[in-house]
């Protein structure tokens, strides 16, 4: 399963951003395989639509789980007419989030 | 003839000048008074005019609404949508009509012909009849933000036949240049502190693109510096007039009583005032 973390920079020891929307970062990171990549997260400036662009960036992605510290109300909507599962509250590293999910 | 009363900084006066400024001329000047409050986020030109029942009309925007029956998740509205008012996930197109700026680039271009637009209320705009005046007041409902439609709506009303005095809204953003598009002349009314000179630089710094003629008028003109008077001597502005800070204007504006009742003979300075404006118009 993918999942994906909103944090603040391109590795695994980044800090979780604690906002999803605008994070500067999205580390897409596969369960079974144990592999990630990062995306850097073209919204962080824009005006407005930046949590809603963020979902369908990462639904293109595959991701079934998104992990950051809150979520917007435009992105929650969004997240809730998507298969992506919302975890929020999460804060620490990225290793730390992944453990989270595959403990 | 279009006369907006504008500033930079807040708080500086301006309803308070538009109110007196268009009383002062009822009767003096061969044409009917017209005050419009373009200041929709808070307009309170109408607290200071007695006027008997106002009409209300409501202000309404298009906004798109997606037959999900016909839409087959294509994504080309969120694609050209440039305010990002709609999401396609891979199961379903949501509009977000709070960031939808009406633009109607969606409905034209969706390929399923899904998309239709409905009316949205985002204000309205009020007409009242006072003694000798006509008010146009347009107000934004809460929660909104899109100012510049009931300003449109108010602008409508404007009537060449009548002298137009516009209270805008402070600073210098959209609602703002919405307002003072197509005026005659400015009055930038400021104050003569750090504040009042930085904002009104910036008002000023605008007129001169949109190359509307302008002067100033200094309120609470004994307080602060003469930093004010200073940069409009400085730059060739005409300071219009010179308004004192004193209890009996307060005391009155904080019951809604007109400065010009008060203070009588402010009629006729504002009367000098309007007759040195139409001396500068080409």
């Amino acid at each position: 399963m993918k999942i994906a973390i909103a944090a603040q920079g391109d590795h695994l020891d980044a800090e979780v951003d604690s906002h999803f929307g605008r994070c500067a970062f999205f580390i897409i990171y596969d369960t079974e395989t144990k592999a990630f990549k990062a995306i850097k997260n073209p919204n962080v400036t824009a005006q407005s639509g930046a949590g809603i662009n963020s979902v369908t960036l990462i639904e293109r992605e595959g991701v079934k789980k998104i992990l950051a510290g809150n979520f917007g109300p435009k992105a929650e909507r969004t997240l809730s007419s998507s298969d992506i599962e919302i975890v929020r509250d999460v804060a620490g590293t990225v290793k730390d989030a992944i453990q989270l999910v595959t403990k | 003839m279009i006369v907006s009363i504008a500033s930079g900084k807040g708080g500086t006066g301006k309803t308070m000048v538009a109110v007196s400024f268009a009383l002062s001329l009822i009767g003096v000047v061969p044409k009917e008074i017209q005050l419009l409050d373009c200041d929709v986020e808070e307009p309170n030109a109408r607290l200071f005019i007695q006027s008997l029942d106002a009409q209300k009309k409501t202000v309404t925007v298009p906004v798109p609404v997606i037959d999900a029956s016909l839409c087959n998740l294509c994504g080309r509205c969120a694609e050209v949508c440039v305010y990002n008012a709609i999401a396609v996930t891979q199961k379903k197109a949501l509009v977000f009509p709070e960031l939808c700026k009406s633009c109607g680039a969606c409905s034209y271009l969706c390929p399923q012909k899904a998309i239709t637009e409905k009316e949205k209320k985002v204000g309205f705009v009020e007409e009242a009849k006072g003694s000798g005046i006509a008010l146009v007041s347009g107000k934004l409902e809460i929660g909104e933000i899109d100012a510049v439609s009931v300003i449109k709506a108010v602008k409508k009303r404007v009537d060449p036949q009548k002298i137009n005095v516009i209270d805008s809204p402070p600073g210098t953003s959209c609602p703002v240049l919405e307002t003072l598009q197509e005026s005659d002349f400015c009055i930038l009314v400021t104050e003569p502190t750090p504040f009042g000179l930085n904002d009104l630089k910036l008002a000023v710094e605008t007129l001169r693109k949109l190359q509307i003629p302008f002067g100033v008028i200094i309120n609470r003109c004994d307080l602060g510096s003469d930093c004010v008077e200073a940069y409009c001597e400085q730059e060739s502005i005409s300071v219009l007039l010179k308004i004192p800070f004193k209890r009996e204007i307060a005391n009155a504006y904080s019951r809604g009583i007109p400065f010009v009742e008060v203070a009588p003979e402010y009629r006729k300075r504002f009367q000098t005032v309007f007759q040195n404006i139409v001396k500068e118009l080409p």
